[in-house]
């Protein structure tokens, strides 16, 4: 290691060596950078299995544009949009297909835990509107009273989810009817449910008598092909006499949700400021050893000083110190919160895991933040007075 | 003595504080040092030796007077042309100032890559020779925690001298050093002033070192009260 080092700085490894002197120290100093990481994972494992949750559900259907209510801020959210939008939508000429989709919450009352049902209900006889996954069970959805699980579902044992085929279906009672599953689907766990239940429209208006055809939750459209779903968008605003209507392209609709659940829920916004503190957390531990390092090394400092080390020498060290804990602290820390966020993945079911695009964000961000712990340690150098030598 | 004086020090006054607290340390200091002399600087604690030093050695800021060193005037000299001239000096402080996560041979190469040679072996082979002349051959990998007082002064000697410095500069250099080491260590010094015109300016209160000297100066109060020419061939 010292000979790389050397190689690398051509100079002494002296960051290295100062470090490396005090073992229990160096293996401490180690230890806070990688628990920092560790927090810093953990928020964004989970923000972004917020974000995957998040899309999980527009991942059923596939659609260019979406009509929903003035505060309809995600899918699952908001009230509802009268039918009769969707039929003026359609009179636009690069309009060439509408559906409205139904959403709702279905509990499935288990022996040991209820569980609560993110549920969707559309139109069976539309298949362009159903994702490829679940376009191939379109024929259970027509069924009357009936629907197909997400096999993901949180409380659900994995053999029962499996178990559930047209032969081997599973049936549970909803406001006085009887709902059979005949299949399920891979959808995965959010925050808002335990898991996702696809129905006909007519299934989800018989269950839900309150809810009336005319007014489903949504309107997805499809344009014609080569037709911008934008410039279509903005074109059904001016066409539609109810201002109020978020008219989106489906894609934006998306990022619309993801940005809402990120910065205007309180889970995104927790979330957020918990990697803020992760990162927090690591600048003042990293200041900490560096700056006590350099006060430990004052006289040391001042006597290259005298020697005629210049300044960026000593800003080298540092720096070198910043770095070596930074990489060093890091190796640990995506360990454990790999580890970390497997064992939330398997206890929560939600989309936990880490990702290579997280994992180096954190390894730059812990540059970053130790060399920015570095520069504010630097400023102890000055103390380093060679004429107090003598 | 000659002209091409590396160290001309002329009406030097210096104060430390300010305001009422403000109190005159250096009084007019007039100080010519030969090219490969060996100066001894005597006197009482608190007489202005070390701040002499300190001054002549790049390590303070000049107040009023003048130091000429090795060609270049100090007083407003900038932070690139004191590391300039600090890099032509060696300095031996009483303490021995070694870095405790370095071993002694890595002390000593700090000497040298001051220089910036970007020689690694060349760099560990004069380490090496400077640190068997003071004896240490077989301590090289030592770190100073585990080496005993005279030794790590024995390395820091090597370390101020690893890099042919124009001058040395040294306070009280053998305090820690038993009496034949430290009279091997002034010998060592006036060697190379003969052989290579490194100039010492030493401050010492020992007597043993007197009889090597080539020039004594001593100080009281902050002025110089007794110049004494030992050697006249200097």
């Amino acid at each position: 290691m010292n000979r790389l080092l050397q190689w690398l700085f051509g100079r002494l490894p002296i960051g290295w060596l100062q470090l490396t002197h005090s073992r229990t120290r160096f293996a401490a100093a180690i230890a806070g950078v990688a628990f920092a990481n560790v927090l810093v994972f953990v928020q964004l494992g989970i923000m972004n299995s917020m974000a995957t949750a998040t899309l999980k559900p527009y991942e059923f259907f596939t659609a260019d544009i979406m009509i929903s209510a003035s505060d309809a801020n995600s899918l699952t959210e908001g009230g509802n949009v009268a039918r009769q939008w969707l039929f003026q939508a359609q009179a636009d000429p690069e309009v060439t297909l509408g559906t409205g989709i139904f959403v709702g919450n279905t509990s499935w009352p288990r022996p040991t835990k209820t569980l609560g049902l993110t549920s969707f209900g559309i139109d069976p006889t539309l298949p362009d509107f159903l994702s490829p996954v679940l376009k191939p069970k379109l024929a259970t959805l027509q069924l009357s009273d009936s629907g197909i699980l997400d096999m993901a579902t949180r409380g659900l044992p994995p053999e029962e989810a499996a178990a559930i085929r047209p032969q081997t279906p599973a049936s549970f009672e909803v406001t006085g009817k009887t709902l059979t599953l005949y299949d399920t689907f891979q959808g995965g766990g959010g925050f808002g449910g335990d898991g996702y239940l696809i129905m006909s429209d007519q299934t989800f208006l018989s269950l839900y008598p309150a809810r009336r055809s005319a007014a489903p939750d949504h309107i997805l459209l499809k344009v014609a092909p080569g037709a911008d779903p934008e410039t279509v968008s903005a074109r059904l605003r001016e066409l539609i006499s109810d201002k109020s209507l978020r008219i989106r392209s489906y894609a934006q609709a998306k990022a619309d949700d993801l940005k809402y659940q990120q910065t205007k829920r309180p889970t995104g916004i927790i979330f957020g400021f918990g990697v803020i503190i992760g990162v927090l957390v690591g600048i003042v531990i990293v200041y900490q050893v560096l700056s006590t390092d350099v006060a430990d090394h004052l006289s040391e400092y001042a006597t290259f000083k005298a020697m005629g080390y210049p300044q960026k020498f000593f800003l080298g060290i540092v720096f070198e110190e910043a770095l070596i804990l930074a990489v060093f602290g890091f190796v640990p820390g995506v360990i454990v919160g790999t580890g970390l966020l497997a064992g939330m993945k398997k206890a929560t079911n939600l989309p936990l895991a880490m990702t290579w695009d997280m994992a180096v964000i954190v390894l730059i961000g812990t540059l970053v933040a130790c060399s920015l712990s570095g520069a504010i340690a630097t400023r102890r150098l000055a103390a380093a007075d060679p004429a107090d030598l003598f | 003595m000659s002209d091409d004086a590396p160290i001309n020090v002329v009406g030097l006054n210096h104060w430390f504080g300010a305001g009422e607290a403000r109190k005159q340390a250096l009084f007019d200091i007039d100080l010519k040092v030969a090219r490969g002399s060996l100066t001894v600087l005597m006197g009482p604690s608190g007489s202005g030796k070390t701040t002499v030093l300190t001054l002549m050695g790049c390590l303070r800021d000049l107040q009023d007077g003048s130091i000429n060193l090795l060609g270049h005037e100090l007083m407003g000299a900038g932070t690139a042309l004191n590391e300039a001239l600090r890099r032509r000096l060696g300095f031996i402080f009483q303490a021995h100032n070694l870095h405790g996560s370095l071993t002694a041979m890595q002390n000593v190469q700090m000497g040298l890559q001051v220089h910036r040679l970007d020689d690694p072996k060349a760099e560990q082979e004069a380490a090496r020779h400077a640190l068997s002349l003071l004896g240490l051959s077989d301590r090289l990998d030592y770190l100073p925690a585990n080496l005993s007082g005279g030794q790590k002064q024995r390395v820091a000697v090597a370390r101020a001298l690893v890099g042919n410095p124009d001058i040395v500069f040294a306070d009280e250099p053998t305090a820690a050093l038993d009496k034949e080491s430290g009279l091997n260590v002034v010998a060592m010094l006036r060697k190379l002033g003969q052989k290579r015109g490194t100039t010492t300016v030493m401050v010492t209160h020992d007597n043993r070192i007197l009889e090597l000297a080539d020039r004594i100066v001593t100080l009281e109060d902050g002025r110089i009260v007794s110049d004494r020419m030992v050697n006249p061939s200097v």
